[in-house]
């Protein structure tokens, strides 16, 4: 050993831990901030700097105004019923393409899966424009159902993670319920569907939160007002609030909370689960 | 696997029926080759509805200068992409891209580091994971207003580079180079755990006996980054930087919610939304909406071409 080694060895994890936090403050301190405004009184907010901090900090006043007057009720009810129905309805898509195209052989499998594999190469953002007429052409236009359809019908990243697990089981065991007397849909539902469980926490996991998130969608397909979702219903908090942040940010706090909680629980999933579905 | 013998190929596909002899006994259990299509049925009719029909749409609507209500739409050849092409302010939007493919560089520089750092032991990792990660999560509407405020004139960002001595007071939002060199930095602080994450993961799946063995030949971190981190994460990064790209072309939503596209930060989509659904253009949306597609497509087959992917065993 020679001596700048012990010198460097404690100057290299000391740079470390400092980029760490660097690296935390940069990411919790916009957050922090917004915290902060969400609880302080208006004239707080004009007259105090963005960093000063709230005289009562159990002031909840915001909180009641935005969850109010922004609607936000009615936005969390929205999103928790296209939540409900697109979710059961991608797993439901998913695990059956998947079911069809590892467990049977038929001629037009390839036709098929090159259908889905294509389909992953177009961004849904392209094609809004074309898809918009497909809508409303079907009346759903300014209906709930619109982004639930949407949601369902043009998730491929699902199908390719039940395809991965669905490969991981032992066809005997289809087999065997064959011998019983089980037809496809049986082993399906009471076989299949069953042991795809780790996956169907994965899709609903990233599902969740992609659905829960999107703004886009609930944006370009339904406007009115009674329709919001937590995304819309917290956008349209910019003009009746104008600037008036301690409500927008209450709002903002609002619409985290729940992400936060979610995560705070499943955290080893949601990693997991994202690490499988970006890279399929 | 299930035994459909070869069947002769004669009619194509499209009725299973058909060629297999339907089952016999067992209570009118349905004809083997036709139970796939039992469980495809539905998903196929979504992804051809929501996927293959606006596709087709799309390029038809291109060619045509249809304003999306009226019945009537007059065929105009090339005339939509000639003007994508030749007017300066539609296209523009394509520069503002570069702001956010800089952004994406940094992004995956930043990730790549942190993912190396915290896949080595460390005291408060999981705390520091769950931090870089967490803005992924959030709400992209929730972002934008964190950091309209933050950016705001004496806002966050104002008030801490003033304790820096640096002058406060600067527009951040407010001239067309800082607004969105302030958008791609929301952009970086956005996305940077997804890539922080899936490298992780990638990383985590090395084998630890490669650590062992280069540690015992003397590696330093450094090297044992380039010799065995380095090759081994090589598709993730691939796929990040692709993502990167055809991300950064596909910007929408914080550009839209912070500004509205207002000074010079309009990227494709916003122009495209606003192109279709304000301005009533649906051919010539269309038509940008086919460019930025064919880039895309481009992109990725180049992509392909230069990495190819190892596991394209999708059947």
């Amino acid at each position: 050993m020679t001596t700048p080694m012990p010198a460097r060895r404690r100057i290299a994890p000391a740079l470390t831990y400092l980029s760490l936090i660097v690296a935390s403050l940069v990411v919790l301190v916009p957050l922090a901030v917004v915290l902060l405004t969400s609880l302080k009184t208006s004239e707080e907010v004009s007259d105090g700097g963005p960093l000063s901090l709230p005289g009562d900090w159990l002031n909840f006043d915001n909180y009641a105004t935005a969850f109010t007057d922004g609607k936000l009720l009615s936005a969390f009810a929205n999103t928790a019923f296209i939540l409900l129905f697109s979710i059961t309805g991608t797993v439901l898509i998913g695990s059956m393409t998947a079911y069809a195209v590892d467990r049977f052989d038929f001629r037009a499998k390839k036709p098929v899966m090159a259908l889905f594999l294509i389909a992953t190469l177009v961004p849904g953002v392209t094609t809004q424009v074309a898809t918009f007429q497909v809508v409303n052409g079907f009346g759903l236009f300014n209906s709930i159902w619109a982004p639930v359809m949407l949601y369902m019908g043009t998730d491929i990243v699902s199908i390719y993670i039940f395809l991965q697990f669905i490969r991981g089981i032992p066809v005997s065991l289809d087999e065997a319920a064959r011998l019983d007397g089980a037809n496809s849909l049986t082993i399906y539902w009471k076989i299949i569907l069953p042991l795809l469980k780790p996956a169907i926490a994965t899709v609903v996991i990233i599902k969740g939160i992609t659905v829960y998130n999107d703004f886009y969608i609930p944006f370009l397909y339904m406007p009115s007002e009674e329709l919001g979702t937590i995304s819309t219903a917290l956008f349209r908090f910019k003009g009746p609030f104008g600037a008036h942040w301690e409500h927008i940010s209450a709002g903002t706090i609002l619409v985290i909370v729940p992400t936060l909680l979610v995560f705070l629980f499943l955290q080893r999933y949601i990693y997991n689960g994202f690490a499988r579905g970006a890279t399929k | 696997m299930t035994e459909t013998t070869e069947t002769p190929p004669v009619a194509p596909a499209k009725v299973p029926r058909a060629a297999v002899p339907p089952r016999t006994g067992r209570g009118g259990r349905l004809p083997r080759g036709l139970t796939p299509w039992l469980f495809l049925a539905v998903p196929l009719a979504l992804l051809i509805t929501f996927t293959y029909v606006p596709v087709g749409n799309m390029i038809f609507y291109s060619f045509t200068d249809w304003d999306g209500v009226s019945p009537d739409r007059r065929f105009t050849g090339v005339d939509n992409y000639e003007q994508i092409f030749t007017r300066p302010e539609l296209f523009r939007v394509f520069f503002v891209s570069f702001y956010y493919l800089a952004a994406s560089a940094v992004q995956i520089a930043i990730a790549l580091y942190f993912a190396t750092v915290l896949s080595f032991d460390l005291r408060f990792r999981n705390l520091f994971k769950g931090i870089l990660f967490f803005p992924y999560l959030i709400n992209g509407v929730a972002i934008g207003f964190v950091f309209l405020y933050f950016f705001q004139d004496g806002g966050t960002l104002d008030s801490v580079l003033s304790w820096f001595g640096a002058g406060s007071g600067h527009a951040w939002l407010g001239d067309p180079a800082s607004a969105n060199t302030s958008l791609a930095g929301v952009s970086v602080w956005r996305f940077t755990g997804l890539n922080f994450v899936l490298f992780l993961g990638a990383i985590q799946s090395i084998p630890a006996e490669l650590y062992e063995a280069a540690q015992l030949d003397g590696a330093t971190r450094r090297q044992q980054f380039r010799h065995i981190i380095a090759p081994s994460i090589r598709p993730v990064i691939s796929l990040s930087v692709i993502l990167a790209i055809s991300g950064s072309l596909a910007v929408f939503e914080i550009p839209y919610i912070m500004t509205g596209g207002a000074t010079g930060t309009t990227t494709f989509v916003i122009q495209t939304v606003k192109l279709a659904f304000q301005f009533n253009k649906t051919g010539l949306a269309s038509a940008a909406a086919v460019v930025l597609l064919l880039i895309i497509l481009l992109i990725t087959w180049i992509q392909r071409r230069l990495v190819p992917d190892e596991k394209v065993d999708l059947v």
